[in-house]
C-alpha cells in the first residue's frame, strides 16, 4: 500500500473537468427562472422614463381592472409598511418604489403581480403617471455646479450632491517629494461606466409561507447569507424564519450583491398575497438600474528623478455614483481599495483624495470583476506609468523594471498601508517580454513606420489586493469579512461540504471537491459541494472580489485539517498504536517504521460510525471559519501588439501575452479560464464597452445593440504563461485570481494603440478607443477626453 | 419577452397569405425571419392584431439564376444561404462579399434578404447591395404581381413602396455584362453590429473602361443612398488614381450622415470616402490581374 496519487483523485494541480457543466450544457441547471411553485404569481416593474421628476400623482385604477392582475404596490404602499426606502450595504438609503420623485431613468416607480407576466406587463402599461420634470444631473462637473439641483433632498443634512470624501497617504511627504522631483508627469482621464451584464439578469422567488411563518426567497444573489442578515434587520421576520436560497446563478461580476427593489418587493407581494411571486428582471432593466462598474473621473501625477526613480505620486478621484450610495464594499473604504494603486512598484510617498458625487444616474459603481474599485487604480497605475516614461524618454519596459518591487523586497508596505505579501515581478516581466519577442516588436515597429503602418506595443504589470478580510479592516454593514466550511464525511469515505461562498460560473464545485482530495485523499469525485443555501450552509460572505479561494478555500482546507486530525485518532485505534506513531501519507495513515500496516481514509470513516474508541464522540464532520491573516497578491504582466488604420481609426490586436503569478494552482484549467474570461473583459472595455447618458439623462446602452459585448469572433486569442510565487500566508499557497486580467487587462490594449500614436502628439484618448475617437485624435494630434458623447447635431 | 396580445396565422399558400392581408389590412404584419419584428414586437413597438407567417409557404426559399443571367432571391432565402451559396461567387462578388457581414451566424440563420428590404432600416445592408446592382422587388396585391426598382422602394426609415395586403416574393438583380466585380465594405463597431456606415461597389468592364457603376452607401442617410454622381463620374472611364479620387468624393459628398454614438458626420463621411476609394481600388488591381 502506498500513497494515493494525486492527480488521479483529482487532487492539487489536477485539470479536472468541471463537474458543474455536466448539467449547464445540458440545460439541467436550476437557475432561479426555472423555478416553479404551485399558485406562483409573477411580478413585473413600471420604471421610470424620465431621469428627474417629482411625482405628481399615480393612478393604478386601470391596472387593478385588468383580468388576472392580483396586486399594484406603490411607493406609498411600500411606505405604510415603513418600506419605501432600505439601507444599502455603504450606509446610505435607497428608494424601494419612488414616493416623493423619481431620481434616475429607470427606477423602479410601481410594481404589478398577476396570474402571468404577460398581463403584469399589462398592468403596468395601464398605470398612468404624472411627473413634473427636474433639471436631470448627469456627471460630477454638473453636480457640483453651485446651482445644481440637490438630488437628495430626501436625506436630513444633505445640502448638496457630495455623496463622500476620502482621503489617504501622506500629503506632506508627498510634497516634499514632488519639491525634489526633476520631471513631474501628469495624468487626467475618465475610466467610463460600464455594466457586468451577466447573462442571466436578476430575479426572485419570494415565498412567504402563511402556515409556517417562514419566508423563503429564491434569489440570484452572489452573498446569501448577508441578504438574509439585511432582510432580518429590515422587515420584522426573525432572521430564523427567513431562508434565502441562491440557486444555480448564471454569472455574477458583482452585479448580483446589491439588495435590489425588486426582491423587497416581491417579497412584501408573497408576504401580503400568501403565494410564492416570482421577478424576473428583463435585460434592459438589468441594463438600466443594476450595479454598474467604474464612472470615474482621475486627475493625478508623478514625481520622478531623471534617471527614472519614482518619487511619489499624487491623485484625485471624482466618483460618480448615480442617484444612491448603493455599492458593497468594505465600510471603512469609500473608494473601494483604490488605494492598492502604484502597490507594485516602489513609488516612496503617496497621497490620495477622493470625491463622491450624486447624480440622476443608476445607482452602483463597485462591480464588474473590479475588486473594490482596483481595476480604476491599476489603469490609471498603468497609464501613468506610460506617460511617465514617455515624459522621460525612457523605455516602456526599462521604466517598469527600475521601479518594480524586488523580490528581496517582501512582505512590503506600501505608502497607502497595504502589506504587499510575495512576488517574483522582474520574472514576470522578462517572461512576458520574452513571449511576446519586444526587442524584435521595437525593430519591426520601427521598419513598419517608415512603410506608414502604425504598430504599438502596450505593457501592464500590476499586483493587486484580493481576499477581503482580514476581520481587522475589512466588515460590510459591521459584519467581519471572514469565510467558513463544514465537512461531513460519512461512513463509506463520501462526503458533502458547504461552504459559505457563492459560485456563479467560477466553478466552485469542481475547485473544492480538489481541495479536499488534497487534505485528506478522498477522491474529488466522492464529494459534494453545496452553496447558497442559508438553512443549511455556514455563514458566509459570499463570492466576489475574488475572495472565495483566498478566504473559502483556506477554510476548507482548514475544516479538512480537523478531519485529519480526528481521522489519525481512529487510525491509532484501529492499527492498536499510539497515536503519536502513527503517519500520514495522501489517502493513508500507517505506523511508523512499519508502511505496510494502514488505514485509509476511508476506513477511518467508517470506524467513525461503527467501531470508534471508548469516549470519543462518533462521527466524522467539522467546520471552520477562516479569518485570513492579510490580502493575497497575484501579480500579472499583460502585454498586447496592434496595428491602427490611421485612416479609419480601426485597431487590430496581433498578440496578447498574459504571465499570471496567483501563486499554487488549484484547477490550472479553471484559472486559465478565470484570465482568458477576464481579458476578454478587458479587451471589450479598452475597445467598444461603455454606458453613457445624454443631457436629458437618457441612458445609451440599455440594450445589446448599444451596449456591446464582444464575440468570438473579434476577441483575439491569448498566450498564457505562469509563475508560481505560493502565498506564504494561505494554506494551499493560493492567491486569488479571477479578476487580474480585467483589472491589468484594459491598460496593455490602450498602451499599444497609444504607443502606435506615439509621433501624433495624442497622450490620451480615454476608454472606449472607438474607431471615431482614435481617428478623431489621429487628425486633430490632440487628446479625446470623457464619455463618448451622444452627438445630435442633425 | 412579453409582447402585446396579438393573433398568429400560418397559412399554406401565397392565395391565403393574401387573403388575409387583403381581409385585416394594416392590422395584419408578415413574419418571415422575425429579426427585425420579434424585437419590435418584444419593446412592444409593435403591436400588429395579426402576425402572417409566411415560414409554411412552399416555393419561396430560392436563390437562382435565370437563363439570361438574372438572379432571383425569394422570400424566405435566409441570408444564410447567400452566405454559404455556390452560385455568388465569382458571378456575384458584391452579394457574395455582403452576406457574411450581415449580423452575426444566428442571426443569418433566419433573418431573409426580402425581410430586410421591407423593414428599410437605413442601416440595413441589403438595400444597399441592391441599389448597387440595379436591382428590384416584385411585390404581389390584391390587383396582381408588379416590379418596384430597389431605387423606388424605400420611402424613407422603417417605411416601403408596399400598399396594404401586398407581399414581396422576390428580389431580382439583372444579369451584369463584361468583367464584373464588386466588393461590400462595412464598418462596424463589433460583429452583429449595424454599420456605422457601408459601401457597396458593384462595376461592370469592358478591358480598361467601366461600362457600368454601382455605388450605394449605408447608415449614412434616412434610407440607403445610391451616389449616382460618383457612378456617372466612373462610367465610360478607365480605373486610375484620379478616376477613383473622383468617385471617392463624389460618394462622400452624397452621404447624409448624422453624428450619434457611432461617430460624427465628419467622420463616417470620411469613412464613406476611404471605403469607396478601397473598394474600388481593389477592383483596379482584380482588373490588372
Ligand atoms: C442582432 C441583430 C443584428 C443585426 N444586424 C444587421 C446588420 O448588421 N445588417 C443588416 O442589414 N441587418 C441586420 N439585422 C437585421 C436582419 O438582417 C433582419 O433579418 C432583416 O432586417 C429582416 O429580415 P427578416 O426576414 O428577419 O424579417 P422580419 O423581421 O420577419 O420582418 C421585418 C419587416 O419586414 C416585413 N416583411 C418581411 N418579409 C416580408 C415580405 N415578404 N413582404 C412584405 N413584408 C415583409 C415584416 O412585416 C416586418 O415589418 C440584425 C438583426 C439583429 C436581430
Amino acid at each position: 500500500m502506498t500513497a494515493v496519487d494525486e492527480v488521479k483523485i483529482g487532487g492539487m494541480g489536477a485539470s479536472r473537468r468541471r463537474v458543474e457543466d455536466a448539467r449547464f450544457v445540458r440545460g439541467r441547471g436550476n437557475y432561479v427562472d426555472d423555478i416553479k411553485l404551485p399558485g406562483m404569481l409573477h411580478m413585473e416593474v413600471l420604471r421610470s422614463p424620465l431621469a428627474h421628476a417629482t411625482i405628481t400623482s399615480i393612478d393604478t385604477s386601470k391596472a387593478w381592472e385588468i383580468p388576472g392582475v392580483r396586486l399594484v404596490l406603490t411607493g406609498e404602499m411600500m411606505a405604510q409598511r415603513n418600506l419605501a426606502w432600505m439601507p444599502t450595504l455603504s450606509y446610505d438609503t435607497q428608494a424601494v418604489l419612488a414616493t416623493d420623485k423619481v431620481r434616475f431613468q429607470g427606477q423602479e416607480v410601481c410594481v404589478v403581480i398577476a396570474d402571468d407576466p404577460y398581463i403584469a406587463k399589462d398592468g403596468c402599461e395601464a398605470i398612468v403617471v404624472d411627473y413634473e420634470p427636474l433639471p436631470p444631473v448627469v456627471n460630477p462637473l454638473q453636480s457640483r455646479a453651485a446651482d445644481a439641483p440637490i438630488i437628495r433632498d430626501d436625506k436630513e443634512g444633505q445640502t448638496d450632491n457630495t455623496c463622500y470624501r476620502w482621503e489617504v497617504g501622506d500629503r506632506a511627504a508627498t510634497d516634499r517629494a514632488f519639491a525634489t522631483a526633476d520631471v513631474v508627469s501628469k495624468l487626467k482621464l475618465h475610466y467610463p461606466r460600464s455594466h457586468p451584464s451577466p447573462i442571466e439578469c436578476c430575479g426572485a422567488v419570494a415565498d412567504y409561507n402563511p402556515a409556517t411563518q417562514k419566508l423563503s426567497v429564491f434569489m440570484t444573489t452572489q452573498a446569501p447569507h448577508i441578504i438574509r442578515a439585511a432582510f432580518a434587520l429590515v422587515t420584522e421576520l426573525p432572521e430564523h424564519m427567513i431562508r434565502i436560497i441562491s440557486p444555480d446563478i448564471g454569472g455574477g461580476f458583482g452585479n448580483k450583491v446589491p439588495v435590489y427593489p425588486g426582491y423587497v418587493a416581491a417579497t412584501l407581494a408573497s408576504i401580503l398575497l400568501g403565494k410564492p411571486v416570482k421577478w424576473i428582471e428583463d435585460k434592459t432593466g438589468n441594463l438600466i438600474s443594476t450595479g454598474f462598474g467604474r464612472d470615474m473621473y482621475l486627475d493625478g501625477e508623478m514625481a520622478l528623478r531623471s534617471d527614472g526613480k519614482i518619487l511619489a505620486v499624487r491623485m484625485h478621484a471624482d466618483t460618480d455614483q448615480g442617484a444612491f450610495f448603493s455599492d458593497a464594499q468594505p465600510s471603512k473604504f469609500k473608494i473601494g481599495l483604490m488605494h492598492s494603486a502604484f502597490a507594485c512598484y516602489d513609488v516612496g510617498a503617496g497621497h490620495i483624495t477622493a470625491q463622491g458625487h450624486y447624480t440622476n444616474k443608476a445607482p452602483g459603481g463597485v462591480a464588474y470583476r473590479c475588486s473594490f474599485r482596483v481595476t480604476e487604480a491599476m489603469f490609471f497605475q498603468e497609464r501613468m506609468m506610460q506617460a511617465a516614461a514617455v515624459d522621460l524618454g525612457m523605455d516602456q519596459a526599462e521604466f517598469r523594471r527600475r521601479n518594480l518591487l524586488h523580490d528581496d523586497a517582501f512582505p512590503a508596505r506600501t505608502p497607502f498601508g497595504f502589506l504587499v505579501d510575495s512576488g517574483q515581478y522582474g520574472k514576470c516581466l522578462q517572461i512576458g517580454l520574452d513571449a511576446i519577442g519586444y526587442d524584435q516588436f521595437k525593430i519591426d515597429q520601427a521598419e513598419a513606420r517608415t512603410r506608414g503602418r502604425r504598430l504599438g506595443i502596450g505593457i501592464s504589470t500590476m499586483t493587486e489586493p484580493l481576499g477581503a478580510g482580514n476581520s481587522r479592516e475589512y466588515d460590510i454593514l459591521g459584519i467581519k469579512m471572514f469565510d467558513s466550511a463544514e465537512l461531513r464525511v460519512h461512513m463509506t469515505g463520501k462526503a458533502i461540504l458547504r461552504v459559505g461562498a457563492k459560485s456563479q460560473g467560477q466553478g466552485h464545485e469542481t475547485t473544492w471537491g480538489q481541495i479536499v482530495a488534497h487534505e485528506l485523499g478522498i477522491p474529488a469525485a466522492d464529494v459534494i459541494v453545496e452553496e447558497g443555501d442559508t438553512d443549511t450552509a455556514p455563514f458566509g460572505m459570499g463570492t466576489y472580489a475574488s475572495r472565495s479561494t483566498p478566504v473559502a478555500g483556506a477554510a476548507i482546507a482548514m475544516v479538512s485539517r480537523k478531519i485529519r486530525a480526528k481521522a489519525r485518532k481512529l487510525a491509532a485505534h484501529l492499527l492498536e498504536v499510539s497515536e503519536e506513531d502513527v503517519e500520514w501519507e495522501l489517502g493513508r495513515f500507517y505506523v511508523r517504521g512499519a508502511p505496510e500496516r494502514g488505514a485509509t481514509i476511508q476506513e477511518c470513516a467508517m470506524a467513525a460510525y461503527s467501531n470508534m474508541p471508548d469516549g470519543m464522540e462518533p462521527g466524522l464532520e467539522n467546520n471552520a471559519y477562516y479569518d485570513p491573516p492579510n490580502l493575497t497578491w497575484p501579480f500579472a504582466c499583460y502585454i498586447a501588439t496592434v496595428e491602427v488604420d490611421p485612416a479609419t481609426g480601426v485597431w487590430d490586436v496581433l498578440r496578447v501575452v498574459a504571465v499570471d503569478d496567483c501563486g499554487v494552482r488549484i484547477n490550472p484549467m479553471i484559472v486559465e479560464g478565470q484570465i482568458m474570461g477576464g481579458l476578454t473583459e478587458a479587451y471589450a472595455a479598452a475597445s467598444m464597452q461603455f454606458q453613457t447618458y445624454d443631457a436629458d439623462g437618457n441612458i445609451v446602452g440599455s440594450n445589446y445593440m448599444d451596449y456591446l459585448l464582444p464575440t468570438a469572433w473579434e476577441t483575439p486569442g491569448f498566450e498564457l504563461h505562469e509563475v508560481v510565487t505560493p502565498c506564504p500566508h494561505h494554506p494551499l499557497g493560493a492567491k486569488g485570481v479571477g479578476e487580474c486580467a480585467t483589472v491589468g487587462g484594459p491598460a496593455a490594449f490602450v498602451n499599444a494603440v497609444h504607443d502606435a500614436l506615439s509621433d501624433t502628439g495624442v497622450r490620451n484618448i480615454d476608454m472606449p478607443l472607438l474607431p471615431d475617437r482614435v481617428w478623431q485624435a489621429v487628425q486633430d494630434g490632440q487628446d479625446v477626453s470623457g464619455m463618448p458623447p451622444v452627438r445630435s447635431d442633425a | 419577452m412579453y409582447p402585446s396580445r396579438f393573433r398568429y396565422e400560418a397559412p399554406r399558400s401565397l392565395d391565403e397569405a393574401r387573403a388575409l392581408l387583403t381581409r385585416f389590412g394594416d392590422e395584419a404584419k408578415i413574419l418571415a425571419g422575425g429579426q427585425s419584428l420579434v424585437p419590435l414586437l418584444k419593446l412592444r413597438f409593435a403591436a400588429p392584431e395579426l402576425l402572417v407567417d409566411i415560414n409554411n409557404i412552399p416555393g419561396l426559399d430560392h436563390h437562382r439564376e435565370d437563363a439570361d443571367g438574372t438572379l432571383r432571391i425569394g422570400a424566405l432565402c435566409r441570408h444564410v444561404s447567400l452566405e454559404r451559396s455556390a452560385l455568388l461567387p465569382g458571378r456575384h462578388p458584391l452579394m457574395a462579399s455582403a452576406a457574411p457581414l450581415i449580423a452575426d451566424p444566428i442571426v443569418r440563420n433566419r433573418g431573409t434578404l426580402v425581410g430586410s428590404l421591407c423593414h428599410s432600416d437605413p442601416q440595413g445592408d441589403w438595400a444597399s447591395v441592391l441599389l448597387a446592382l440595379g436591382g428590384s422587388i416584385v411585390a404581389l396585391g390584391p390587383s396582381g404581381r408588379r416590379t418596384i426598382p430597389a431605387s423606388e422602394f424605400s420611402l424613407g426609415p422603417f417605411q416601403n413602396a408596399l400598399l396594404p395586403g401586398e407581399i414581396a416574393i422576390e428580389a431580382v438583380v439583372p444579369a451584369a455584362q463584361g468583367h464584373v466585380s464588386g466588393s461590400y465594405l462595412k464598418l462596424e463597431r463589433r460583429v452583429g453590429d449595424f454599420a456605422t456606415a457601408g459601401v457597396a461597389v458593384a462595376l461592370e468592364m469592358s478591358g480598361d473602361t467601366v461600362t457600368r457603376a454601382g455605388i450605394a452607401l449605408t447608415g449614412v442617410g434616412p434610407s440607403n443612398i445610391a451616389a449616382t454622381a460618383a457612378e456617372q463620374a466612373l462610367t465610360g472611364r478607365a480605373l486610375t488614381t484620379d478616376t477613383i479620387d473622383e468617385a471617392a468624393e463624389l460618394a462622400a459628398a452624397a452621404a447624409q450622415p448624422r453624428s450619434d454614438h457611432r461617430g460624427s458626420a465628419a467622420y463616417k463621411r470620411h469613412v464613406v470616402a476611404t471605403f469607396v476609394r478601397r473598394g474600388l481600388q481593389r477592383q483596379e488591381v482584380g482588373a490588372a490581374a
